[in-house]
C-alpha cells in the first residue's frame, strides 16, 4: 500500500485520459480500482528513480541487425473469402463498421 | 512422477523409429490421445484438442513411410502449440475471449516448419490471456492444472504447454517466453524449458505480446530433446525482421561435451526471495557442475535487481501497441455500438481480461506525453544497464546459475488480489528477455511438498551451445 | 520571395506544405501484396496489410530505393534512419498504429527551387505506409456525416508514401502551385511515383498562416481535403482570407484542422477529440535501423536524370526562349524537349521547332525531327511564309511525316525572293501615297493598309514579317 506521503503518479483524471487513448471502456468504480492499482505499480516501479541515468544510452534492439531489406516481388494473396468470413461484418468486399465520427 | 504411458523416449528416437518403421505414428499419437483422456478433464492443459487431426497427420505419416517418401526428422513426434501460436483454420484464441474462435488464415512459419518436419500437432494449449502473467490463472477458457498436484498452478503463461509435457499428453510442448513465461512453468511441472536467443527463432505468427522481447521455444522431458528442438525450429526466417541471418550450431552436437574447465558463474548480488527449498536445489547444482569439472566463480550482476520494473513498463508499453489491433473490425469479438470509437471501447471492455486491461494502461501512460521520459525513456536506460552487466559478467564466466522460479508450484489463488505479488514470479528470468539473451531450466529434484524445482542456467548471446552443455551435465547428475 | 498580390494591407501568407506521395513500387512498403490502384476491395491483402495477430512488417528495398532517389532529387542528405510506431485508432489503420518516421527520417534538409526564382527548403522526406480507405453508406453525398455505416477496403493500407514536408517559405498561392507542380515533374522524371493527384498518389496539405512582415508567423492551420492544384490555390487563398479577417475583428486564428470543401469554397472545422494528438511514438521493435550506404547513396545520386529545372533551362539555352517562358515550360513538362533538341541537331532551327512542336504535338510527336527539320529551313530562310509552314506541319502530322518541299510545292507555295517583295512595296506606295505618309508621320494603322496591298498583290505569298520589317526600314532611311 503507498504510504500517504508518496506522491500519488497516477490521478483519476489521467486514468481515465489513458483509458480513452488506449479504447478501454470502464465502470467508474473499476477505474477506481484500476487507478489504484497502477499507482501501486508506479510507487514500486519507482526504484529505477535513485539510478543515475544521465550517459546511459537507450537500448531498443536485442541483437544489432540493420538493414533488414526484401526484393520488391509480388507474392501470392490471401483468400478474400476466407478473410472476410472472420470478419464481424462485411459487405460489397469490404469489412464493415459503425459510422466513423471524428478526426481519427 | 509423470503420467507418461510409455519408458521415456527421446523424439529423436521416436523419429527414427517411426522413419523406418518400427513404430507407427498412428500408435503414438493413440496413446497420446488416451493420456489426455485420462487426465485432460482434471488438468486442463488445452485450449483445442485436435484428435481427428493427429489421427489424420499420423496416418499421412505413417503412408508416406509405406511407401518409401521421406516422412521428416520429426515424424512421428507429438507437439502441443501453445495458443498464440497461429495455426491456419484451426482456432487460436490466445485464451482470450476478444479472440474466441478466431482462425487464422496463415501459419506461424514455427508451425511450418514443424509440420514439414513430420511433427504431430495434438492441440492447443491454455495461457494466461494473452501471454500475461505467471499462473495460466489468467485464462479466459479457466485455468490448467498442475499435473504433480492439481490444486496448484502449472506456472505460466505457457502453463498449458508445460503440463501438457509434464502430464505425457504430448512429447513436445511449445511456449513464448517474454518475461520467463517458458522457464518458469517449465520449473514448476518439472521438465526441461527454453529461452533461445532474441532473434533464434522466427516469431511470425507468434501473437505478439512484447515485440523486443518474444521468443519461442520447446518444453521437453529431455535436454536432447530441447536441442533438437531448436536445431529444427532455429534460423533465420525473411518473414521476420528481427530474425538472426545466420546459421546456428547444432545443439544436438553440443550437448556430447562436458563442462570440464567450464566457468559457472553465482551472482552474489541476485535479488533475494528465493524460497529455502529452491535455494537449497541451487547449492546442489553449483555441487554437480564442480564434480563434473567446471569451476565456480563469483560475479555481479548490479542491474539484475532493476530488470522487473523496466520489464513491466517495455512490456506493458510495447503490448498497448501491439493490442491495439484488437479493435472488433476485422477479426474477433465485436461488441456493436453507434459509432466505431464507442464500438472500440466496449468490445476490448468485454473482450479484455483485468490483467490484460491493467497492462495496457500501464503501457499506455508509459508512453503517453509528458510521462514518457520519466518511465519508457528510463526502462531503455536501465535495460542497457542489464545488458551491460551480463556482457561484464560473461568475461568472466561462460554460463550463470540462478533459480528459475523463486518458489515451488503456489496454490490456486495464492497471489491475492495483488498484481505485484505474481509479478515478483520472474524476478531471475526477466532480466535475460531484457539483454536478449538465452535462458533455459533445468528439472533439477524436488523441494516442499515434493513439488519440482527448476535451476535456470543463462549464457551470452548466441551461445547457446555453452547453455546447453551445462544442462545436460546438470541433467547427467540430477538424482531423479 | 513574391507577396500574394491579393491580400489586404500589409498582410503576408505564409505557406508551408506537406506532399505525400505513393511510390511507384510493384508491392507495399512492409509486405509482398501487390501495390496497385483499382482492384477489387481487399484483393490485395496480406497478413501484414491486414494487421492480423502474429505478422510482421519486412521493409521493401525499392521503397527504399524511390524515397532516396526523392531525397536526392531535393538536394537532401540522405541519412541512417529509424522506424517509429505512430499510434492511433482509425478504421482504415489495421494496426492502430502507423509505421513511420519520427526524429530519424531518411532524407533532411533539402531545397526545390521555383521556376520564379524562389527556394523553398524541404525540411524532411520520409517514408511511411498508406492507410486503407473508407467508404461511407447512407448520410448525403458519401461524407462521414450522417453516414449509417462504413465500409473499409485495405488494398491501400501498407503502400509505400514519401511525406515531403516544406519550410514555410511559399508566399503566395501561386507559389504553392507552382511548388506542386514543380514537384510533380521532379517525381515524374525520377520515375518515383506517378503523383495523380486525382488518384490519390499525390496528396496535399498546406500549413497556411498570416503575418505582417516583421512581426513573429501567425499561428498556422492545416487545410486537409484538396484535390487537385488549381483547388489547393483556392483553399490557401480563401485561408488567408478567412485568417485576415479573424485577425482584423479582434478575434484569434486557433491552430485547428481544416477541411477544405470544393463545393462551397470555404474550409470547416472537424469535431477533434481533445487527446487525438498523442500519438505516443516509440521506436518500431518490430524493424531494425536503415543505413543506406555510402556506396548506394552515390549511385542514386549519380543515376538521378536531368530533372525539369535543368531541362528548361537547356531548351531556353538552345531556342533563345526564357526558361519561364510557356512554350519551354509546356514543351519540357511534355517531355518533348529532347525532340525539339534532336529537330536542331538534324539541322534545324531550334526556335522554330519550339513553336512547332508546342503547337502541333500534344504528347508524342509522330515525325521525325529531320522531316521537321527541313521545315523550319523553309521557314527561316523565307523560302515559306508563316501560315504556309503551318500548313505544311500539319500535314507532316497527318501523314506522319513527309518531305516539306514537295508539300509546299504541292500547295503551290513558292519562294518570293526580296527583290520581289521590294517591288510590290514600291506597286503599294504608288497606289496609296496617303497610307505612307500617315505611316511615315507615326500612323501604326496606316501601315496595315500597305500590307493589305502587298498581299493582294502578291497572292498571299509575301512573307507579312518581311514586308512589314522592310517598310520600317524604309521609313527609318527617309528621316
Amino acid at each position: 500500500m503507498p504510504e500517504s506521503s508518496a506522491p500519488v503518479r497516477i490521478t483519476p483524471e489521467v486514468a481515465a485520459k489513458v483509458a480513452h487513448l488506449a479504447r478501454l471502456d470502464f465502470e467508474p468504480d473499476e477505474l477506481v480500482r484500476m487507478t489504484a492499482q497502477l499507482d501501486g505499480m508506479l510507487e514500486h516501479f519507482a526504484d529505477i528513480d535513485a539510478l543515475d541515468l544521465s550517459t546511459v544510452v537507450p537500448m531498443t534492439q536485442a541483437f544489432p541487425l540493420v538493414n533488414v531489406l526484401r526484393a520488391d516481388v509480388v507474392q501470392p494473396c490471401l483468400d478474400r473469402d476466407e478473410v472476410l468470413a472472420s470478419a464481424p461484418a462485411a459487405e460489397d468486399g469490404r469489412f464493415r463498421v459503425p459510422p466513423i465520427i471524428g478526426s481519427e | 512422477m509423470s503420467a507418461s504411458p510409455e519408458p521415456r523416449l527421446t523424439a529423436s528416437a521416436i523419429a527414427a523409429s517411426v522413419r523406418d518403421g518400427s513404430r507407427k505414428a498412428a500408435d503414438i499419437v493413440e496413446q497420446h490421445l488416451a493420456a489426455i483422456a485420462a487426465r485432460e478433464p482434471e488438468i486442463h492443459a488445452f485450449n483445442l484438442v485436435l484428435a481427428d487431426e493427429a489421427r489424420a497427420d499420423a496416418a499421412r505419416i505413417d503412408a508416406q513411410v509405406a511407401a518409401g517418401d521421406d516422412p521428416g526428422p520429426l515424424a512421428g513426434v507429438t507437439v502441443a502449440l501453445k495458443d498464440n501460436m497461429c495455426t491456419r483454420g484451426i482456432p487460436t484464441t490466445c485464451s482470450s475471449k476478444i479472440l474466441e474462435g478466431w482462425r487464422p488464415p496463415y501459419d506461424a512459419t514455427v508451425v511450418s516448419v514443424l509440420r514439414d518436419a513430420g511433427a504431430i500437432v495434438v492441440g492447443k494449449t491454455n495461457l494466461d490471456e494473452f501471454a500475461m502473467g505467471s499462473s495460466t490463472e489468467n485464462s479466459a477458457f479457466g485455468p490448467t492444472r498442475n499435473p504433480h498436484d492439481i490444486t496448484r498452478v502449472p506456472g505460466g503463461s505457457s502453463g498449458g504447454s508445460a503440463a501438457s509435457v509434464a502430464a505425457g499428453f504430448s512429447q513436445i510442448g511449445f511456449g513464448s517466453d517474454t518475461g520467463g513465461s517458458i522457464r518458469q512453468p517449465a520449473a514448476l511441472c518439472g521438465v526441461v524449458g527454453v529461452k533461445p536467443t532474441y532473434g533464434y527463432v522466427s516469431r511470425y505468427g507468434l501473437i505478439a505480446f512484447a515485440s523486443s522481447l518474444d521468443q519461442i521455444g520447446p518444453f521437453t522431458n529431455s535436454v536432447e530433446d530441447s536441442a533438437l528442438m531448436l536445431d529444427v525450429i532455429g534460423g533465420h526466417d525473411p518473414l521476420d525482421s528481427t530474425s538472426i541471418p545466420q546459421e546456428h550450431p547444432s545443439l544436438r552436437e553440443a550437448i556430447q561435451q562436458d563442462v570440464a574447465g567450464m566457468r559457472i558463474g553465482r551472482i552474489t548480488d541476485l535479488p533475494e526471495g528465493a524460497d529455502p527449498d529452491v535455494v537449497q536445489r541451487l547449492e546442489v547444482a553449483f555441487d554437480t557442475l564442480r564434480a563434473a569439472g567446471a569451476k565456480i566463480v563469483d560475479v555481479q550482476v548490479p542491474a539484475f535487481t532493476f530488470g522487473l520494473t523496466a520489464y513491466y513498463l517495455i512490456a506493458p508499453a510495447e503490448a498497448s501497441s501491439n493490442l491495439a489491433r484488437y479493435d472488433g473490425v476485422r477479426y474477433g469479438m465485436r461488441v456493436d455500438a453507434a459509432d466505431t470509437n464507442a464500438m472500440y471501447g466496449a468490445t476490448r471492455a468485454a473482450g479484455f481480461g483485468d490483467e490484460v486491461k491493467r497492462r495496457i494502461m500501464l503501457g499506455t501512460y508509459a508512453l503517453s506525453a509528458g510521462y514518457y521520459d520519466a518511465y519508457y525513456g528510463k526502462a531503455l536506460k536501465v535495460r542497457r544497464l542489464i545488458s551491460d552487466d551480463f556482457d561484464r559478467a560473461y568475461q568472466n564466466a561462460d554460463a550463470l546459475l540462478t533459480p528459475t522460479s523463486p518458489s515451488v508450484a503456489f496454490q490456486f489463488g495464492a497471489k491475492g488480489d495483488n498484481p505485484l505479488a505474481m509479478y515478483l514470479c520472474d524476478t531471475y528470468t526477466i532480466p535475460s528477455n531484457l539483454s536478449g539473451q538465452p535462458g533455459m531450466s533445468v528439472p533439477f529434484g524436488t523441494g516442499a511438498h515434493g513439488l519440482p524445482v527448476g535451476v535456470q542456467v543463462l549464457a551470452g548471446t548466441l551461445q547457446e551451445p555453452t547453455m546447453f552443455r551445462v544442462a545436460a551435465a546438470l541433467e547427467r547428475g540430477t538424482a531423479r | 520571395m513574391s507577396k500574394y498580390d491579393g491580400l489586404p494591407g500589409e498582410w503576408e501568407l505564409v505557406v508551408g506544405l506537406e506532399v505525400h506521395v505513393e511510390l511507384a513500387t510493384a508491392t507495399k512498403l512492409f509486405s509482398a501484396s501487390p501495390n496497385r490502384f483499382g482492384d477489387e476491395p481487399n484483393t490485395n491483402i496480406d497478413p501484414v496489410t491486414l494487421g492480423l495477430p502474429g505478422a510482421l512488417p519486412v521493409l521493401n528495398e525499392q521503397a527504399v530505393e524511390l524515397a532516396m532517389r526523392i531525397g536526392a532529387a531535393l538536394n537532401c542528405t540522405i541519412q541512417p534512419c529509424t522506424f517509429h510506431r505512430k499510434n492511433y485508432f482509425y478504421p482504415d489503420m489495421p494496426k492502430a498504429y502507423q509505421i513511420s518516421q519520427y526524429d530519424q527520417p531518411l532524407n533532411v534538409d533539402g531545397f526545390l527551387d521555383l521556376p520564379n526564382g524562389v527556394r523553398v527548403g524541404v525540411e524532411r522526406a520520409h517514408m511511411e505506409e498508406d492507410a486503407g480507405k473508407s467508404t461511407h453508406v447512407g448520410g448525403s453525398g458519401g461524407r462521414v456525416h450522417g453516414a449509417t455505416y462504413s465500409l473499409i477496403d485495405l488494398n491501400r493500407a501498407g503502400v509505400p508514401l514519401v511525406e515531403i514536408v516544406s519550410r514555410p517559405d511559399i508566399r503566395s498561392a501561386d507559389d504553392a502551385r507552382s511548388y506542386v507542380n514543380e514537384l510533380r515533374g521532379i517525381l515524374l522524371a525520377i520515375g518515383a511515383s506517378d503523383a495523380k493527384m486525382e488518384e490519390g498518389s499525390m496528396r496535399v496539405d498546406a500549413n497556411v498562416s498570416v503575418h505582417k512582415p516583421g512581426t513573429p508567423l501567425g499561428t498556422r492551420c492545416e487545410i486537409k481535403n484538396v484535390n487537385s492544384v488549381r483547388s489547393m490555390g483556392r483553399a490557401i487563398e480563401y485561408e488567408a482570407r478567412r485568417q485576415i479577417d479573424l485577425v482584423e475583428a479582434g478575434d484569434v486564428v486557433r491552430q485547428q484542422t481544416r477541411h477544405w470543401d470544393e463545393t462551397d469554397g470555404r474550409t470547416h472545422t472537424l469535431r477533434s477529440k481533445e487527446d487525438a494528438d498523442d500519438y505516443r511514438y516509440f521506436l518500431e521493435p518490430d524493424l531494425v535501423p536503415l543505413a543506406p550506404s555510402a556506396k548506394w547513396i552515390a549511385r542514386v545520386t549519380a543515376a538521378l536524370p536531368m530533372l525539369p529545372a535543368a531541362r528548361r533551362a537547356r531548351l531556353a539555352d538552345a531556342t533563345g526562349q526564357p526558361a519561364t517562358s510557356e512554350a519551354v515550360t509546356i514543351v519540357v513538362e511534355r517531355g518533348q524537349d529532347d525532340y525539339v533538341l534532336a529537330i536542331a541537331a538534324a539541322g534545324g532551327d531550334a526556335g522554330r521547332a519550339l513553336v512547332y512542336v508546342k503547337e502541333a504535338f500534344a504528347d508524342s510527336p509522330n515525325v521525325t525531327a529531320a522531316d521537321v527539320a527541313a521545315l523550319t529551313q523553309m521557314e527561316v530562310s523565307g523560302a515559306l511564309t508563316a501560315t504556309q509552314a503551318k500548313t505544311v506541319l500539319a500535314e507532316l502530322v497527318t501523314n506522319g511525316g513527309g518531305d516539306a518541299k514537295v508539300i509546299a510545292a504541292k500547295h503551290g507555295f513558292e519562294a518570293i525572293d526580296t527583290s520581289e517583295i521590294e517591288r510590290f512595296i514600291d506597286q503599294a506606295l504608288a497606289e496609296d501615297p496617303d497610307a505612307w505618309q500617315k505611316f511615315c508621320s507615326g500612323d501604326a494603322k496606316a501601315m496595315g493598309a500597305l500590307v493589305g496591298l502587298v498581299m493582294k498583290a502578291s497572292r498571299g505569298k509575301a512573307d507579312g514579317r518581311a514586308v512589314t520589317a522592310s517598310l520600317q526600314q524604309r521609313r527609318t532611311d527617309r528621316s
